[in-house]
């Protein structure tokens, strides 16, 4: 099955990608955007059909490398139809 | 101004090597050509270090710096055998890449972010050296101003407050970025780096991370000699008895 994980900056860290495009928007006429905050989107294909046994794995692998939990969140999303 | 080499052939340095490494060459000519240091490159796939007295990891951009900075070398074989060699004190160096590397491998604390400024930066920076103890810092005289370049897109140390004031206790803060006057200001530094952060040591002194390239100040020619103490301060401490 397939999972989706989102990694985004923690709140106390400064991201200098989103603030540069927020200039960019603000620039460009876009007021109402009051802030932006830019992250990664990393999709998993995993052999398991077991949603729980899915975000277990995704979790561990978020953890050991494709996020960095010093600066870093990271956000697991299984298919709609599943839940865990 | 000329520098008188020695041969110390029973003394020996690992510089390693990452697909996407490019500061191996430069460290290993500083090492060999400069310092007349045994020196041999260790590909990251290597599980033997070789006896090697100390280690260098180079700059470059490993990986392609694919995920993070280091994120994937980190993973790299040879990597176990480096915190082997650090867990029994062995002298490790991380330079640049090499640094962000080491910090991925919780090797040092604390992170690397974008340069505030978004840009690389690529320029000669002044330094102060504020832990002398280190294996790589024995040599530079007290109060001395270091001119070393920096190159670099992600050199933003970020550490939090309770890292920092443990950093402050156990003197773990080693190269910091100031302005011609030795005076530490938020002007001089570089890439938004916490405190104005170049360079730390973890708690035994013995592994070391700094974003200048001493590699690349070792001759006048280039514009800096200063990148010299760093290895003149390994020699030291590695062959005291020379």
């Amino acid at each position: 099955m397939q999972v989706d994980i989102v990694i985004t900056l923690r709140e106390s860290i400064l991201d200098p990608k989103g603030k540069a495009s927020h200039h960019a928007l603000e620039n460009l006429g876009f007021k109402e955007i009051s802030a932006v905050r830019i992250g990664k989107f990393i999709q998993l294909e995993v052999d398991t059909d077991d949603p729980a046994q899915a975000r277990d794995l995704a979790a561990a692998a978020c953890e050991k490398l494709l996020a960095n939990t010093v600066m870093e969140n990271y956000e697991i999303r299984l298919p709609d139809s599943t839940t865990t | 101004m000329t520098y008188e080499i020695k041969n110390f052939k029973h003394m020996k340095f690992g510089v390693i090597v990452f697909p996407g490494s490019n500061c191996d060459h430069d460290a290993y000519h500083a090492l060999k050509h400069e310092h007349g240091i045994d020196t041999t490159f260790i590909w990251h796939k290597d599980t033997d270090l070789g006896n090697v007295d100390g280690i260098i990891i180079p700059g470059g951009f490993s990986y392609g710096d694919y995920l993070r900075s280091g994120a994937i070398a980190r993973f790299s074989p040879v990597m176990n055998e480096v915190a082997g060699f650090a867990d029994k004190g062995g002298p490790v160096l991380g330079i640049c890449n090499g640094f962000q590397i080491l910090l991925e491998a919780q090797l040092l604390p604390g992170t690397m972010m974008h340069n505030e400024q978004l840009r690389f930066t690529c320029k000669f920076v002044n330094l102060l050296c504020q832990n002398r103890n280190t294996p790589f810092t024995t040599n530079i005289p007290e109060n001395r101003l270091l001119s070393i370049p920096v190159a670099h897109g992600e050199g933003n140390y970020y550490a939090d407050r309770d890292l920092l004031k443990k950093f402050e206790d156990g003197n773990q803060i080693v190269l910091r970025y100031c302005n011609a006057e030795g005076e530490i200001t938020p002007e001089t530094n570089p890439n938004g780096s916490t405190a104005n952060i170049a360079g730390i040591c973890n708690e035994k002194g013995n592994v070391v991370g700094m974003m200048p390239h001493p590699e690349r100040a070792v001759e006048e020619k280039l514009g800096s000699a200063d990148g010299r103490f760093f290895f003149e301060s390994a020699l030291a401490q590695i062959a005291p008895a020379l």
